[in-house]
């Protein structure tokens, strides 16, 4: 059978209160941190999904975002590299809609059941942007969401069928120039936009496949708009109390192209056996999916899933903080270089900064990050096996909190970290308030941005305090 | 292996005022170091025969240092080790008088940071991570590292952590106030310095060294020679120099309370000038006080207080000017800041001054044997350096 066999969600640290943009608002929405954007909060998401699986069976991997960090240069590549996949997959990028989610589950699952592939993930991940001010500002939020899809016994859910719709519409768009989204006005949005299409394409899934109504335990409406949600399931006669998914708005927000998918994955955590869900995205025309749970979520995760994020979280009240992550306001250069960008030197050294890959010498054992030549212990020249460190924790040896470096985020906390089973890496520490950080607390590695210049994104690894 | 004791004889030494020199470049403060170290030696540039230049950011070659002086035509290489280069430059300037290839030697060390925002003003040394995927961050964050673990392995909370390091740079400034060449003259209190701002947690203002431009200089003839030149020259009694191969961040063992660079460093030096009890047989030291946890390590690292008993000396005032061994006694890295390449020549000239009675109001009485400890990196790649004079007689 061809369907889920694995679920992994992220949602970033930091939240917004909503009342930081406008007085009396409830709620908040989780925002990227300085040292994140859709490619590392997919990379998040696809740990957490590939926790207890083989990395080494996935045959590729499909990134969908609205939000890629490059215009020209696959973003899939990155990913899967940072998730130390195989270099022998399909790396596909899914973007410019906000159903380019459920269009990648769509793809993967054909890939899966033509056998073009044996497993597939899809990754979606978002983190646009609303004008300061806006109802965009305050309706999105930053997360990140992956599937597994594979043919196996032991399948968590598999869709049992698929029906889509596109439509031609000026609506939600960002042109080649705009940083902020821009929208149409918003009865004409809701009227012939969500309400409209979406209805068709849950009308036209139920005819094409003779499903009613009471055949769903829950419809997942990823649409931006809560309230058109609700006004949805009320228009096809669904019960909104017991049959539509919570929105995540108070919480997260809505997360463009990773919408759909994470009100799957947090419908997934209640799933039981028998359930059938009702999953639609919109954007440009909708898709509409009917998901047969065939299986449970229980040890499959290396987290804790959506509920486990939700409850993981530093509420940020001070609106000029996220401005300035999201260079709403202008910061100054450092007053040191951060670096030379070196393309040559960032691809030799692609499996140390993105795979985060050491060494264990094979003489006597030690275990080395950076990978060495000749090993600090032994002295024995290259006799050593590469050894991926980013799947392990490890405590907070020692670490500085430094007032005086230029960053985006001050101070700049810096760390040595020893890993589980040995190891060591000299790292800075993220998604960490100054005054909690202490001598020995567990972390785990974090893929982030460290530095933008030239053009280019530098990612490598950060520690972070354990999530848990 | 031969010892350098007893080998070289430093005949001549000059230093700027350290400081904010807006008014002067490198050139200038090069002329002003080497042309006192020429008149103290009662020599002539002419005489100088070759030369090691010092520098990290103001000047790439040996050729620098010949431009400034109009040295003609003689061979100058440009030595550098990050922080340490100065005491490097004169250890090769010493081995080649040693070694009878040259009468005369110059070294010179120079560094005018205040050119330049942040002072280093580049991306750090030579990338090892070519890269550069980690931001570079000053040496203060490896050393606040230190600090953390160090107060960590005591039981300290960073409270009592930081009133013990203060005592450190409260003696520093105090003997800062009697030296004329110094960046920063004024007396401090613990106080002030648990009060001023926090620049890299746990490390405050007052526990940094100062950003300053400066040069410092010295002559160098064989032993033999030196009495031709004066009655009252300093002898090099050692050497040591050590580099780290990056032990501290690869080895997942390395406790972060010690700096093992500098013990190698200090140990060899003892062994090439008979050392056998520093605490005793060193009469004062200057040392590498970039931030006051080294200085604080190092009383440890250097055999001057048994190993953990560091607080008690320094709560005895044992490092204090008319205390047991005087250490950073014309105010340090601490007053006088850290150009660099000039700092380990600097430091030889407050002993030098010290073993010739000329050090004023600072003079130890009775000082016979001196040592200078300098050095250059982050713990794990530090390039240790440990020099050792004494008096003639």
């Amino acid at each position: 059978m061809v369907g889920i066999i694995s679920c992994g969600c992220y949602i970033p640290f930091w939240r917004l209160s909503r009342a930081a943009i406008r007085d009396g608002l409830r709620g908040e929405k989780a925002i990227a941190g300085a040292d994140e954007d859709s490619i590392t909060m997919a990379v998040a998401a696809a740990l957490d999904c590939l926790g207890g699986t083989d990395r080494q069976e996935v045959d590729g991997i499909f990134l969908a975002t609205t939000t890629p960090p490059y215009k020209e240069k696959l973003g899939a590549g990155i990913v899967a590299t940072a998730a130390d996949l195989r270099r022998d997959i399909i790396t596909a990028d899914f973007t410019d809609s906000l159903r380019a989610g459920t269009i990648a589950l769509r793809a993967a699952i054909d890939a899966v059941k033509s056998g073009s592939a044996k497993q597939v993930m899809v990754v979606a991940a978002d983190c646009r942007l609303g004008a300061p001010g806006s109802s965009w500002e305050l309706s999105c939020g930053d997360g990140a969401v992956a599937f597994l899809i594979g043919d196996s016994e032991d399948v968590i859910a598999e869709v049992t069928g698929s029906y889509s719709l596109s439509d031609e519409i000026m609506d939600i768009w960002r042109s080649e120039e705009d940083r902020f989204i821009r929208s149409a006005e918003g009865r004409f949005v809701s009227t012939e936009g969500y309400s409209r299409v979406c209805g068709e394409a849950v009308t036209g899934l139920m005819k094409r496949f003779s499903l009613g109504k009471e055949d769903f335990t829950k419809t997942l409406f990823g649409i931006p708009e809560p309230r058109a949600q609700v006004a949805l399931a009320r228009t096809l006669g669904f019960d909104t109390k017991t049959q539509l998914q919570d929105s995540l708005s108070l919480e997260v927000g809505e997360t463009g192209a990773a919408y759909a998918l994470m009100l799957l994955a947090a419908a997934l955590e209640d799933a039981k056996k028998g359930d059938v869900f009702l999953l639609l995205s919109y954007g440009n025309g909708a898709d509409a999916m009917a998901l047969a749970i065939t299986g449970s979520m229980e040890n499959k995760r290396k987290i804790s899933g959506i509920k486990g994020y939700l409850n993981s979280k530093e509420i940020i009240d001070d609106y000029t903080i996220y401005a300035k992550w999201r260079g709403l306001l202008p910061v100054e250069r450092p007053p040191r270089p951060f670096g030379i960008t070196a393309p040559p030197a960032l691809w030799r050294e692609r499996e140390r900064n993105l795979r985060l890959y050491g060494v264990k010498c094979d003489v006597c054992g030690t275990i080395q990050y950076p990978p060495q030549s000749v090993c600090t212990k032994c002295h024995n020249r290259d006799q050593f096996e590469k050894i991926r460190l980013s799947d392990r924790k490890g405590n907070l040896f020692t670490y500085s909190i430094d007032h005086t470096t230029w960053a985006l985020v001050m101070p700049i906390i810096t760390a040595i970290v020893n890993f589980e089973g040995g190891g060591r890496i000299e790292c800075l520490m993220s998604d960490v308030e100054a005054a909690k950080v202490k001598t020995d607390m567990p972390v785990a590695m974090s893929f982030r941005k460290m530095d933008f210049r030239e053009g280019t994104t530098i990612y490598s690894w950060k520690c972070i305090p354990l999530r848990e | 292996m031969e010892s350098i004791k007893d080998k070289v004889a430093i005949i001549g030494m000059g230093c700027t005022e350290f400081g904010e020199r807006w008014d002067k470049g490198p050139y200038e403060l090069i002329v002003e170091s080497c042309f006192e170290a020429f008149e103290d030696a009662g020599i002539e540039a002419k005489d100088i025969q070759a030369a090691w230049f010092a520098s990290l950011v103001s000047g790439s070659t040996g050729s620098r240092l010949s431009n400034a002086l109009k040295l003609e035509y003689i061979p100058i290489t440009r030595v550098e080790n990050f922080c340490s280069g100065g005491l490097h430059a004169l250890a090769n300037a010493c081995y080649a008088v040693a070694s009878g290839t040259c009468d005369i030697a110059l070294a010179c060390g120079v560094e005018k940071l205040k050119d330049r925002a942040t002072g280093f003003g580049i991306a750090g040394p030579e990338p090892i991570d070519s890269s550069k995927v980690m931001p570079e961050t000053p040496p203060a964050n490896m050393f606040a590292e230190i600090a953390i673990r160090y107060f960590h392995d005591r039981g300290w909370d960073i409270e009592e952590g930081k009133r013990i390091l203060a005592q450190v740079s409260v003696k520093s400034h105090h003997n800062g106030t009697l030296s004329p060449k110094a960046h920063l003259r004024r007396e401090i209190t613990v106080e002030d310095v648990l009060k001023a701002p926090m620049l890299i947690h746990p490390l405050g203002l007052y526990d940094c060294c100062g950003i300053s431009d400066g040069s410092a200089a010295a002559i160098v003839v064989r032993a033999d020679m030196a009495k031709d030149f004066r009655d009252d020259y300093v002898l090099v009694k050692a050497f040591g120099f050590n580099s780290g191969a990056g032990q501290a961040t690869l080895q997942d063992d390395y406790d972060f309370l010690h700096i093992q660079e500098n013990i190698e460093a200090a140990n060899f030096a003892y062994r090439q000038a008979g050392i056998k009890n520093p605490r005793k047989e060193i009469d004062l030291a200057q040392v590498h006080d970039c931030f006051s946890i080294h200085e604080l390590m190092l009383y440890e690292e250097l055999g001057f207080s048994p190993k953990g008993k560091a607080r008690e000396d320094v709560e005895a005032g044992t490092f204090a000017l008319d205390g047991d061994l005087p250490v950073n006694t014309d105010g340090g890295l601490k007053c006088f800041g850290h150009p660099l390449s000039a700092s380990g020549l600097r430091m030889t000239y407050e002993i030098y001054k010290q073993l010739q009675d000329k050090a004023g109001p600072r003079q130890v009485k009775n000082c016979r044997l001196g040592l200078a400890h300098n050095a250059g990196g982050v713990i794990g790649s530090l390039n240790a350096a440990v020099s050792i004079y004494g008096r003639r007689d």
